[in-house]
């Protein structure tokens, strides 16, 4: 299926790290807010107040304006049952939805098999990022992964005749394409031959790129500003994934907490005016989770490691609001001293499957969940 | 000449226990043989440790790089490349990998390098007494928020990483024992850091703060009382599991590749009977690591594991780097060259997170496949280095080559490196287009250097190449 301009895009920024929900989503008025979080509590004059209930981090101004514009939907309480308070483990059930067991697809992989199962467009998924994000990895589905600027995305680009060179990656294609050995030749020789190709498509992105929107100069706003390099060029790309961190604040939270959703927001905030500016962002959503929130009793200068946390997902088409609750802060209700899961991540996962990527969540999630309304 | 066979296996051995070698290195180690060279390898202290004051000379910067960041890879990078002691830059290199620790929140590489010295130093002896050091290493106390684990607010970064990522693994231990071993290691801290202006940095320093530790009755693994971190560490040390799965890592690295470590609560070794070996060495030697890299490197099971293992991107940097010579210097463009690890996924001392690099077929990815190729291919394309001149000169030597011979001593020549017929015949079928190399004229010897760079290009290219 070859993607036409206005098809849905989704693109994921993952906050590595085990983003603390109670300094992200404040609910200012609960007592129990400043009981547990005597060091790093932050002061009510500086919340920005979206509601009566809750307010933002101080560092999330661009996201706050996202609310305001009604384009922000917040999920709370996503999590899962047992959860294994290992940012690894964890990550990986978000990525394979499979709590119980080692997974080995992810989820946003098994949406670009069945959006290109033939892989007629090996940039269907473009991923920015230093590795291959689990929840893109599904065996035979290509995802081009660019690490540095999109404009050295090629192969031996040292041989200087361009006829031999030519000659010699004709045969380097030669040599990836048979299926030969175990499963990791597999593997190495499909990522070749779609290296190969996407290189060749890929490079006219930053070409026709021309913005008037500056990008701060931070790490996640250089992936971002490559996401709509790529997204403006039209080339079919309908996953992008992006990551930012590290959310892991153990200690000396305030500041650094702050400082790691500034680069966020802002980020988004240019990400999101570029794509307007150029009338692309109709057709996009951006999904914002963490592998866990944090501890909901400060330990004197940061958090422990968690269970539930928020989930945001933000564009023109978004539903802003409120779904879902907030989990009790009371002891009573707490599993471990952490918020107690009050949506299963998997529900999220199945509204943008069905409602915004027009696919049957079922097999991808592997089950039935319940779909909050944040999208048409 | 050394039986062909020998020197495979010397390579092999080269590459796992080192960073690979060169033909005449690997000749002059077949005449010494395989157990006597395990053995040179297993005591560094019998070749000459590395020339730092050479580096320094020419690169004042890289002895306390601070924050700057080429400045420590340089350093780090230096070792790397000209160490004579392969295997205890290895081992080092090892425990970096099990120990990730990175500058992305210590911003300190003066204190990263010592962390790395650490590993230099102790990563051979005892593994109890490492975990003891390491604990006690500022770096990591830093690292795993250990100064902010107090006797009245227990931090538990430490404690659990401890247990899931150095010594146990996840399903060996409950989330009470997590907070009692976190507990214990209350007060385990480091001296007031001395302000950075106006002198610079000034190195940390271990410090037990009995105030601030929480001296209370605590249950960890079983075992009851009123527990420091010595005790939690020898507790650990006493599990079974403990000497499996520091067997596992060293499978991992060593031997062949293995799932991520979040997988082997699940997942079983994909050789039981290996780790069972290496943990009983573990076991019989009360934890000295040499004895068991000692039954690991002359088992059968390594010496079977020949291209098993997928390259990481330090040992195809550092590896391509001495194979090729010329980089054994400091020069400008010394900065550049170490960061080329991270371009490939591997940041060095600069690690994603506590649980290190995702190994394995993970490193490959078609932005992370593109890396390595042009930097590999770069090098040996380069008839003026002169391992590739080497190379070029052995088989001058042979006279007039034919396809198949050309092919056949560039793949002797670059390992001995093993490839599947199809890659082979694609191989020979680009030889083929070239007709048969001779060096008999000026003429003809430039075009046969060309040409046997750039079959050397198309085979660091290759699928196989790309493992160990």
């Amino acid at each position: 299926m070859a993607a036409t301009q206005k098809d849905p895009v989704i693109v994921v920024l993952q906050l590595s790290g085990g983003n603390d929900y109670l300094n992200t989503v404040i609910p200012f008025n609960d007592p129990l807010y400043r009981d547990n979080r005597p060091a790093v509590g932050l002061p009510d004059d500086q919340i920005l107040h979206f509601d009566k209930t809750y307010g933002f981090n101080p560092a999330m101004a661009p996201l706050k304006k996202v609310w305001d514009e009604g384009k922000l939907a917040v999920l709370h309480g996503v999590g899962y049952a047992n959860s294994p308070r290992s940012h690894f483990r964890s990550m990986d059930i978000w990525h394979t939805c499979e709590p119980d067991k080692v997974g080995t697809e992810g989820w946003l992989g098994r949406v670009a098999r069945e959006y290109d199962p033939n892989k007629e467009n090996v940039v269907t998924v473009v991923s920015f990022g230093p590795s291959l994000f689990r929840a893109l990895s599904v065996p035979g589905v290509p995802v081009a992964c660019v690490a540095g600027p999109l404009e050295k995305y090629g192969f031996l680009p040292t041989i200087q005749e361009r006829a031999q060179r030519l000659n010699v990656l004709d045969r380097f294609a030669r040599m990836y394409a048979p299926a030969v050995g175990s499963g990791v030749m597999e593997y190495l020789g499909t990522t070749g031959l779609d290296s190969l190709k996407g290189a060749d498509i890929l490079k006219v992105a930053p070409q026709r790129y021309a913005s008037t929107v500056k990008y701060p100069e931070t790490q996640i706003a250089r992936k971002l500003r490559g996401i709509a390099q790529v997204h403006l060029a039209d080339l079919g790309s309908r996953i992008f994934y992006c990551d930012h961190g590290s959310f892991d604040t153990h200690a000396g939270q305030n500041p650094g907490h702050g400082a790691l959703w500034s680069a966020v927001t802002e980020g988004l905030d240019a990400f999101m005016t570029d794509l307007r500016e150029h009338d692309h962002a109709d057709n996009v959503i951006v999904l914002l989770f963490s592998e866990f929130g944090r501890r909901v009793h400060d330990n004197g200068s940061g958090t422990d490691h968690g269970a539930a946390g928020p989930v945001f997902v933000l564009g023109e088409k978004v539903k802003g609001g409120h779904y879902g609750e907030y989990p009790s802060l009371k002891a009573e209700k707490l599993v471990q001293g952490d918020l107690n899961p009050s949506m299963d991540f998997r529900s999220v996962y199945s509204t943008i499957l069905e409602k915004w990527l027009k696919l049957d969540p079922k097999p991808i999630v592997g089950g039935t969940f319940e779909q909050p309304a944040f999208l048409n | 000449m050394a039986h062909q066979e020998d020197i495979a296996l010397m390579a092999h051995l080269m590459r796992r226990a080192g960073f690979g070698a060169g033909r005449d290195e690997l000749e002059a180690r077949v005449a010494k043989g395989y157990e006597a060279t395990v053995e040179e390898l297993l005591h560094p202290e019998t070749q000459p440790p590395v020339d730092i004051y050479t580096l320094l000379r020419y690169q004042p910067a890289a002895l306390l790089p601070g924050g700057q960041p080429p400045m420590g890879n340089v350093n780090y990078m230096y070792y790397l490349v000209n160490t004579k002691r392969p295997l205890e830059e290895k081992v080092t290199l090892f425990w970096h990998h099990v120990f990730a620790t990175g500058n992305s929140k210590v911003d300190n590489y003066d204190q990263l390098l010592e962390q790395i010295a650490l590993f230099r130093e102790k990563g051979m002896g005892n593994y109890r007494d490492l975990l003891v050091a390491i604990a006690r290493n500022p770096t990591m106390i830093f690292w795993l928020d250990n100064n902010e684990n107090h006797g009245t607010a227990v931090n538990e970064n430490w404690g659990r990483e401890l247990l899931e990522l150095f010594s146990m693994g996840v399903g060996n231990y409950t989330e009470k024992d997590v907070r009692d071993a976190s507990r214990a290691f209350t007060g385990w801290t480091f001296e007031t850091k001395i302000p950075r202006l106006p002198f610079g940095r000034f190195p940390w320093k271990f410090e037990y703060r009995a105030e601030d530790h929480d001296d209370g009755e605590k249950e960890f693994l079983g075992r009851r009382g009123r527990l420091n971190g010595e005790d939690i560490i020898n507790t650990i040390v006493e599990q079974p599991a403990c000497a499996r799965f520091v067997s596992r890592h060293l499978y991992n690295f060593f031997v062949a590749d293995e799932p991520q470590v979040p997988a082997w609560s699940i997942d079983a070794p994909r050789d039981p009977k290996a780790i069972d070996t290496l943990a009983t060495a573990f076991r019989d030697s009360q934890y000295d690591i040499r004895s068991v890299l000692r039954v690991l490197f002359n088992s059968s099971f390594f010496k079977n594991a020949r291209f098993q293992h997928m390259k990481s991107p330090a040992e195809v940097v550092v590896g391509s780097l001495r194979l090729v010579g010329g980089s054994e210097l400091p020069r400008p463009g010394y900065g550049e060259l170490s960061m080329q690890p991270s371009y490939m996924g591997q940041d060095l001392l600069n690690p994603p997170s506590v649980e290190g690099w995702h190994t394995g077929p993970e490193w490959i990815n078609s932005g992370s496949l593109m890396a390595r190729i042009n930097f590999v291919a770069e090098l040996v394309g380069d008839p003026s280095l002169p391992g590739v001149r080497s190379i070029i000169d052995r088989l001058k030597a042979k006279g007039t080559l034919s396809p198949e011979q050309l092919v056949d001593g560039c793949l002797d020549l670059l390992g001995p490196v093993e490839v599947g017929t199809d890659t082979r015949r694609e191989l020979i079928d680009q030889a083929k287009e070239w007709g048969p190399m001779s060096w008999d004229s000026e003429v003809k010897a430039r075009t046969a250097d060309k040409r046997t760079a750039e079959m050397l290009q198309l085979i660091v290219a290759t699928r196989e190449y790309q493992f160990a």
